[in-house]
């Protein structure tokens, strides 16, 4: 019970913040293009090179995503609770494949799951479904197939 | 634009925060939520329907406005095409966020959670975003090239 209310008041702040990205700067709170925007930019290989504003909301973004996690080590002590146990092999896989198809799909969980569904964006719906289900069938070939 | 990063960086916070008071950034919790066959964990279903209602009812009031309160215009995503691009690219996302549990969002927060391990997925998926680049220069996977070669 407490899981589903942490969920329904943390999806709701998720909810709030990209409101907050829409109401005030007109931007929809993509986290994988806000990160590959600000990559790009540092890269220099951009065609559509946006202004130097545009690099500082990101980096602003990105700061905060990072200080919450930060703030709560700071004034707790310890990080907030969380369980890491794929190999450094796995999580390299991982990044590669989470980079480049957020790149290739044109959005992530929070673009597309969170920001697209609430614009009934048919393509964000479709990539959800897309992302959900290939999601669901690598976790049971890693869990249950290969013995995990 | 001015006060623009600072509402960037506090809508930053309250998004981690979500992530955090969820369960979204813990991949422990992401990967039972994800494995249907085992143990199953759908609380996480909870945090999307959450996300998408609040954000759904909250577009429609922000985009009342003429514009923003910070910015000249909104940019709202226009393309409404199901491409190869598209599906590919979020399949194979998705293979990646179910080997590790970790997606973008929640992997900047792990940095400071986690950071031997966030470090290495962070690097990987820099690389992995230059070469989905690459990939999208190259037109592989665009309708249109592969219609040009029939």
């Amino acid at each position: 019970m407490t899981d589903a209310l942490n969920a329904i008041a943390g999806g709701a702040l998720i909810g709030l913040a990209a409101v907050m990205m829409m109401g005030g700067i007109g931007r929809v709170m993509g986290v994988s293009g806000i990160i590959s925007a600000l990559l790009n930019e540092r890269i220099g290989a951009g065609q559509h090179a946006p202004g130097r504003s545009d690099f500082i909301w990101r980096a602003a973004f990105v700061a905060g995503v990072f200080a919450a996690p930060l703030g709560h080590l700071v004034l707790i002590g310890q990080p907030p609770a969380a369980t890491f146990d794929a190999s450094p092999g796995v999580l390299v896989l991982a990044g590669l494949l989470v980079g480049a198809g957020a790149v290739v799909g044109s959005g992530c969980t929070s673009g597309h799951g969170v920001c697209g569904i609430a614009r009934l964006s048919a393509r964000s719906t479709v990539a959800t479904f897309a992302f959900m289900s290939t999601g669901i069938a690598a976790t049971f070939l890693m869990r249950h197939a290969f013995g995990g | 634009m001015r006060y623009g990063p600072l509402l960037a960086f506090v809508a930053g916070v309250t998004f981690s925060l979500g992530l955090l008071i969820s369960g979204m950034a813990d991949p422990a919790k992401v990967l039972a939520f994800l494995d249907i066959a085992g143990n199953w964990d759908p609380s996480l279903a909870l945090v999307m329907a959450s996300a998408v209602t609040i954000n759904f009812i909250g577009l429609r009031i922000v985009t009342r406005r003429a514009r923003p309160l910070l910015a000249e215009a909104f940019s709202i995503p226009a393309r409404r095409d199901l491409d190869r691009e598209l599906i590919a690219g979020a399949a194979v996302f998705g293979v990646g966020w179910g080997l590790a549990g970790l997606c973008p969002g929640p992997a900047i927060a792990a940095l400071a959670i986690a950071p031997g391990s966030a470090a290495i997925f962070v690097g990987a998926m820099l690389a992995g975003m230059a070469a989905g680049r690459a990939i999208k220069q190259t037109g592989v996977l665009s309708d249109r090239r592969s219609a040009q070669h029939q």
